[in-house]
């Protein structure tokens, strides 16, 4: 009787064609993307059942900033792909500066957006559990979509820092740089709904 | 397994010059949203308008920044229908309950 000395199985074909951790990352963002709709749609829930709905955000200041502020979020999308570009061209300092440069973008978006949050504490005295409107929901609502977001850009930060290191010391490979920028894109997208649901139709000219 | 080497083994599709015109397309899409919040047209046109444009901005990041159009096209058949399907699922089940919620409000 002949014994099976190797399996008929090789191993098969990959069905997406793309490596384990770009395939772990999708579902991770596939999965937050839910996250992200339940809370825009708590948000919308609210906003439609609550007819004194306030509406806090001056044309100027307060939307001139958050535009400069989705500005920053856009080019550092664009500077992450460039990023990700020169690192699969084997130009690692290239790719570190870009990275880099995608970092100052986000940190100048989460600094923009915690003086945005201090003047609508400080000055407009809005909190999560009390506003001067009468309109308790606004700030939980508010406070809780931007600060997840916020909390998203902060981790994204960490991790490019990470990324931009390793690829400064010859560590990581140019999937490794793509995860990264399909996480920091992923950020930048979420922006692309909370920016309009949240302030342009909460605007006051 | 196949060692690789610094360079990335699957074809290059998408060049620097089509990210900068995404990049410019995505400005632009913003502007005019934010053009629309200053002119203040009717609540059900604007929103209408400012979601369009979202979905238009966010499938732009998908495809070009996030390289989706370039995979294969199960990837996206996977992904992206099962989420669709639960964000519609979602605003079927809450947005006439809000509606609902509004109009029983005592006054």
């Amino acid at each position: 009787m002949a014994t099976v000395t190797s399996s008929v199985w090789t191993g098969g074909r990959s069905p997406y064609a793309v490596n384990s951790k770009k395939f772990g990352m999708w579902l991770f963002i596939i999965s937050d993307a839910l996250t992200f709709s339940a809370l825009l749609m708590a948000y919308t829930y609210v906003r439609l059942s609550t007819p004194n709905w306030p509406t806090p955000f001056q044309f100027s200041p307060a939307i001139i900033f958050s535009t400069v502020m989705t500005f920053s979020l856009l080019s550092s999308s664009l500077t992450m792909v460039m990023g990700v570009h020169a690192m699969n061209h084997g130009n690692r300092k290239a790719a570190v500066r870009w990275i880099l440069a995608t970092m100052v973008c986000g940190a100048a978006f989460v600094v923009l957006h915690l003086s945005e949050w201090l003047k609508l504490i400080h000055e407009e005295h809005v909190t999560p559990f009390d506003n001067p409107w009468g309109v308790p929901l606004f700030g939980g609502t508010f406070f809780a979509l931007t600060g997840l977001h916020m909390t998203h850009v902060i981790i994204g930060l960490i991790y490019l820092s990470i990324i931009a290191f390793g690829v400064g010391r010859g560590k990581f490979k140019a999937e490794d740089v793509e995860v990264s920028g399909l996480y920091w894109h992923f950020v930048d997208l979420v922006w692309m709904f909370i920016f309009p649901l949240v302030y342009l139709m909460s605007a006051k000219v | 397994m196949s060692t690789h080497s610094e360079a990335v083994d699957h074809i290059e599709t998408a060049s620097t010059k089509s990210f900068v015109t995404v990049w410019f397309a995505l400005l632009f899409m913003t502007g005019v949203e934010v053009v629309l919040a200053y002119l203040q047209p009717p609540v059900l046109i604007f929103l209408t308008a400012l979601v369009g444009l979202s979905v238009i901005k966010a499938a732009l990041i998908i495809a070009y920044f996030m390289h989706l159009k370039f995979e294969k096209l199960s990837l996206f058949l996977t992904l992206f229908p099962m989420l669709i399907l639960c964000i519609i699922l979602m605003l079927l089940m809450f947005m006439p309950d809000s509606n609902r919620a509004l109009m029983m409000r005592t006054p």
